[in-house]
């Protein structure tokens, strides 16, 4: 299979802080991967010397088929950014914006004007065009952004954090987007620090932290490295956890969750052991909320890999 | 989907036609910000009044009206406030990620940079015109010809055009607001007071005399004088002060062969952080 991106022992040091410590990637063409990591774990930094922003200090990188270093010029008119900055003009309004990209992509101005029209469209900001984007909402303004990003009709497409702060509604129609991209060939890169988001985008998942791939495969691949499924009990007073966990140890170490109304454990295979704790919860005085089997999920993934699943957790409730 | 085919051009071709795109930028934001355009026109032309009136009652130039004297010194103070506003512009695009944005494209870097100086050129060519008309009102003449007036304009636009490259250099580097404030304050307040832009040097002690007569704004505002036929003042014996015109066409171009291989240095390696 042809690799659109591929990407071995980058490293990258900012004084004595080690922002990359050999990042290796593969994304196969017309792929999506997801690059997964919470802050400062190299995301960026990865995606700044892909995209040929910033030069590796040791490594080296082929993007749709050209080396970043050897080649930039070639590599930038093969690719789209979007940064984690809804990176437009203010002053100038959205067609202004997207023709200006166009003509700096040297399409011509004929080609440069229609794909600004055809894009416009296609973002919903047909009503918006011509008025400054000072002026546009933050979700109209990131539409706009992945909107420059696509004038060139990039074979690659580098997303970064690309729906952090966006509503709902951009939000989904970004993912539209992608998948629509992804079908007609495109190759994507995209941070997150949503694990959602990389469950429902990526093909493949790259765990990143500290500067290094930590973990790599499928999501159903990483949430099987984490173990099998899980019981999950909710109990209705937090001052039960501890009674619960007590009940629940012999299956394995059981995890309280921070509002220590939910007690986790990873269960063996089979029902015997579902049977036996649902039977010594009964024999306690703790009252059950729920009592369910879950699938792990990536949050699993990235506790149990990073060590660092909170915030995390956080980012993607907000 | 295939990619749009670019149009075939060479380097040369392309880089000319990226600034043009970009000074369109430019131009249209001057359009749609008053503000910026007031700061270029009603500012230099109360110094004129404020100047021209307030010190021109108190002081006396050998051989002229303070009028005649002050006019290419507050031309080429003008010309410095490029530091500070091509700096602010480039930390702007550098702050909300638009250098990232251009330097993902396959496109000429230096016609960014010479784009935003450029187009500051056509601002600083409207403060000239109008700070002129208004020099004119209050009493300063060019009797000289039309000839090395031009000149005299043309001299003053290369120093507006080198301070705006220092300009870009000190945005790429600095990339904060206040720090860019106050280095181009450290940068622009001796550049002025340290010349014979408003007062004649012949009162100063020797070693601040030869201090203000190297400075690069003293040979361009002298230049100035002589290619207006204003009056000078009284010169001092130094090489500079014999050879004004030479010496501010050497000092701004050696100035602007420094800066502007740096300012595209920097303007390569900037990204966003």
């Amino acid at each position: 299979m042809d690799v659109a991106i591929h990407a071995e022992g980058l490293r990258k040091r900012y004084g004595v802080h080690e922002a990359l410590r050999g990042v290796d990637l593969a994304v196969p063409t017309g792929t999506v991967l997801g690059v997964l990591g919470p802050n400062g774990a190299g995301k960026t930094t990865t995606v700044r010397i892909l995209a040929t922003l910033l030069n590796a200090d040791a490594g080296h990188a082929r993007v749709a088929g050209f080396d970043v270093a050897a080649n930039p010029r070639e590599v930038r008119g093969r690719i789209g950014l979007t940064g984690q900055y809804a990176a437009v003009d203010e002053r100038l309004t959205g067609r202004e914006n997207l023709r200006l990209i166009g003509t700096l992509h040297h399409l011509g101005r004929r080609t440069a004007r229609t794909v600004a029209d055809d894009l416009l469209d296609r973002f919903d900001l047909v009503a918006a065009a011509d008025r400054p984007v000072k002026g546009y909402s933050g979700g109209m303004r990131r539409r706009l952004d992945l909107a420059a990003s696509l004038v060139a009709r990039p074979e690659v497409l580098f997303l970064d954090e690309p729906t952090t702060g966006l509503d709902p509604t951009s939000r989904n129609l970004l993912w539209q987007t992608v998948r629509d991209l992804v079908g007609s060939g495109v190759t994507v890169l995209l941070t997150t620090q949503y694990l959602e988001e990389a469950d429902q985008l990526a093909d493949r998942i790259a765990v990143i932290d500290t500067g290094r791939v930590i973990a790599e495969g499928t999501a159903d691949e990483l949430k099987r490295r984490v173990g099998g499924e899980r019981l999950e009990v909710r109990l209705a007073s937090p001052a039960d956890a501890r009674t619960a966990v007590k009940t629940l140890n012999w299956i394995g170490a059981a995890a309280v969750s921070e509002d220590r109304l939910t007690v986790t454990v990873v269960l063996p295979p089979g029902m015997h052991a579902i049977a036996e704790a649902a039977a010594a919860l009964a024999k306690t005085h703790i009252q059950v909320d729920d009592f369910g089997v879950r699938r792990p999920s990536l949050d699993d993934v990235f506790l149990t890999l990073t060590g660092q699943g909170t915030q995390v957790q956080q980012g993607r409730a907000a | 989907m295939t990619a749009h085919a670019p149009v075939a051009g060479s380097p040369l071709v392309n880089a000319v036609s990226d600034t043009s795109a970009l000074f369109g930028r430019h131009l249209r934001h001057l359009v749609r910000m008053p503000e910026k355009l007031l700061s270029v026109t009603l500012m230099p032309v109360a110094y004129v009044a404020l100047f021209g009136v307030l010190f021109g009652s108190a002081m006396q130039v050998p051989g002229g009206n303070y009028q005649d004297y002050l006019m290419a010194g507050i031309l080429a103070q003008t010309m410095l406030t490029n530091v500070s506003a091509t700096a602010l512009g480039v930390a702007t695009d550098l702050g909300n990620g638009l250098v990232d944005r251009f330097r993902s494209l396959p496109m000429s870097h230096a016609a960014v940079l010479l784009a935003r100086t450029g187009s500051n050129m056509v601002l600083a060519t409207l403060s000239i015109v109008v700070m002129s008309a208004v020099g004119y009102l209050i009493g300063w003449r060019l009797d000289n010809g039309v000839g090395p007036a031009l000149g005299g304009f043309g001299l003053l636009l290369l120093l507006g055009f080198t301070m705006s490259w220092l300009g870009a250099l000190l945005g790429l580097v600095l990339r904060d607001v206040e720090a860019i404030n106050s280095v181009a304050f450290l940068i622009v307040l001796p550049l002025t007071f340290l010349s014979n832009a408003f007062i004649p040097l012949s009162g100063l002690p020797a070693w601040l005399r030869a201090v203000c007569d190297w400075n690069p704004l003293s040979a361009v505002v002298t230049a100035c004088r002589q290619l207006f036929g204003n009056v000078t003042g009284p010169l001092n014996d130094s090489f500079p002060s014999r050879h004004p015109l030479a010496m501010s066409l050497v000092l701004t171009s050696v100035l602007l062969l420094v800066v502007v291989p740096l300012a595209v240095r920097a303007y390569r390696r900037a990204v966003t952080r």
